[in-house]
């Protein structure tokens, strides 16, 4: 029964990684970079939803509201300030730099408003915990509704993709940039969107990931931001399918190699098995043979 | 009034001027070629009407509006379509996908289905792989879906860039028959090409372009008997 419940917990906190690694791969699969700010836009998310139940007195679902729309205008923000004007630099290194550069402001930002404390955060999830045979395995809310959150959101990120004009563009995008923009594709706006979308989805992430574990510290959103890069990667960086697969993979990993082998080691057997898929297939679970086009 | 006007272009790559103040005009119903060597900067002009490069100096009118600084997506909608050097279909999509791309400028579910169901006549091959992924089809294949994505959106100017290159001879005689039924359709053409013979033969005029300048232009009957173009181009 342990392992079963392990396991969920593993799906649970993999639910997490997955829906930030969404942002990350469809972010490289459309504007072909690494957005290493992105794990802070989590702790962002985190901060709003707190502030708002706390010092505005907003109920939970509206906090989690406004954090998404919050956190969606921040990626936009990033996305036409930061990233935009390096569109057609010389090399892609400076804007990579730049996103570490956002990630290091947005930390430093939280630390000048916030303080360095870990704040305590009240989980908004009111779904009660479910007991399963005969009371020797629970399984919280937080873990119901983080499940539930990951699937509906892949189900709906799917459809928006493949059934709208918007979701095509993004594709076609993320194949030839060029050749989109002679389709009539604004590709400065579809990067944009692109932006929001990830950014919002890292709100949804950051209030699941502190209702599950309740803390809070402007240093919150990096751990998960990194192993949810590696999960991006891991699945093969620039699918959505991948970014789901490698997040839930990733979270299991990590769950069982904390209950089975040690606690301390978790995070190195994490990168370890990364390690080792690249070495198997460099381009992750998913991933596309990239041809060079000549 | 000129369709297309572009006057005294230049543009630049860094600090190398590749397009040295040209000047020329596609009237509506035209077939006009560009011809010259590799490097003459035929695809650099094309870029700078389509709206993907910026000029240092010149305009660029398309019926009567200055497009010279507009980004490439807008234009589109005006009524110019481009078929890119290389084809640039979208790989994973397709060839259904693909089309409706061609589309995506247009609003009207009713109009883009009969363009679509037009297109396929005009390219049955298409029609039998339409569910098929455009990465997987020939060269020649190719050619037709990027036209064909083109004239999705329908439009009153198509600038297509070497669609003959790299294709076997039959293929290049049957996508100049295609060019030449475009046009008999109403819709203007402009033409890069390097298969200077078969460009001549279909075009009603033509300009020579070497090096970031014109050198000739004019008829394409003409220019095809110019002994200058016969040494330099046509390999007589």
């Amino acid at each position: 029964m342990s392992f079963l419940s392990y396991l969920i917990n593993g799906i649970s906190l993999g639910s997490v990684y997955a829906i930030i690694a969404l942002g990350y791969t469809m972010v490289y699969g459309i504007a072909k970079m690494l957005n290493f700010a992105h794990g802070d836009v989590i702790m962002v998310g985190g901060y709003v939803v707190l502030i708002s139940s706390t010092s505005l007195g907003c109920p939970p679902l509206l906090g989690v509201l406004i954090a998404v729309i919050f956190c969606t205008v921040l990626g936009v923000v990033i996305e036409r300030v930061a990233y935009r004007p390096l569109r057609n630099a010389s090399s892609s290194l400076a804007v990579l730099i730049t996103a570490i550069g956002v990630s290091y402001l947005l930390q430093n930002l939280a630390l000048l408003i916030f303080g360095a404390n870990t704040k305590s955060f009240h989980s908004v999830v009111t779904v009660p915990a479910i007991t399963l045979a005969d009371g020797k395995m629970t399984i919280s809310g937080e873990t119901i509704v983080t499940i539930l959150s990951c699937i509906v959101i892949m189900v709906v990120l799917t459809l928006f993709i493949n059934r709208t004009k918007a979701g095509q563009a993004m594709l076609a995008v993320s194949e030839d940039k060029g050749a989109a923009q002679l389709m009539g594709i604004n590709v400065n706006r579809t990067i944009g969107l692109t932006f929001a979308i990830g950014s919002g989805l890292a709100a949804i992430a950051g209030v699941l990931l502190c209702s599950a574990y309740p803390s809070l510290n402007p240093y919150t959103g990096s751990m998960p931001g990194i192993k949810a890069f590696v999960a991006a990667v891991f699945g093969g960086i620039g699918s959505i399918p991948g970014a789901m697969i490698g997040g839930i993979l990733l979270g299991v990993i990590e769950i069982l190699g904390k209950a089975y082998i040690s606690s301390q080691l978790a995070d190195a057997i994490v990168f370890a098995v990364l390690i080792i898929v690249l070495l198997v297939k460099p381009t992750g679970i998913l991933g596309k043979k990239i041809q060079e086009k000549v | 009034m000129a369709m297309l006007e572009i006057k005294d272009l230049e543009v630049y790559y860094g600090v190398i001027q590749a397009i040295k103040g040209v000047s020329f005009e596609v009237n509506e119903g035209e077939v006009i070629a560009l011809i010259g060597a590799n490097g003459a900067g035929k695809t650099t002009i094309l870029h700078t009407i389509t709206g993907l490069i910026a000029p240092k100096k010149g305009t660029v009118t398309f019926e009567g509006t200055d497009i010279t600084r507009m980004p490439a997506h807008k234009i589109v909608s005006m009524g110019m379509a481009h078929v890119p050097e290389g084809r640039r279909v979208f790989a994973d999509f397709t060839v259904y996908q693909n089309l409706k791309m061609g589309a995506y400028t247009r609003n009207d579910k009713k109009e883009v289905e009969e363009t679509l169901q037009m297109v396929y006549e005009r390219f049955p091959r298409l029609e039998e792989r339409r569910n098929q992924l455009a990465g997987t089809l020939s060269g020649g294949e190719q050619q037709m879906l990027a036209m064909g994505r083109a004239l999705m959106s329908h439009p009153k100017l198509i600038v297509m860039d070497e669609p003959s290159m790299g294709l076997s001879p039959i293929l290049v005689n049957e996508i100049f028959d295609i060019i030449q039924s475009v046009s008999a359709g109403g819709t203007t053409v402009l033409l890069v090409e390097q298969n200077a013979k078969k460009a001549l033969s279909i075009a009603d005029r033509a300009y020579v372009l070497e090096t970031g300048n014109f050198v000739l232009s004019g008829d394409a009957k003409e220019l095809m008997n110019d002994d200058s173009v016969k040494k330099a181009y046509l390999g007589e």
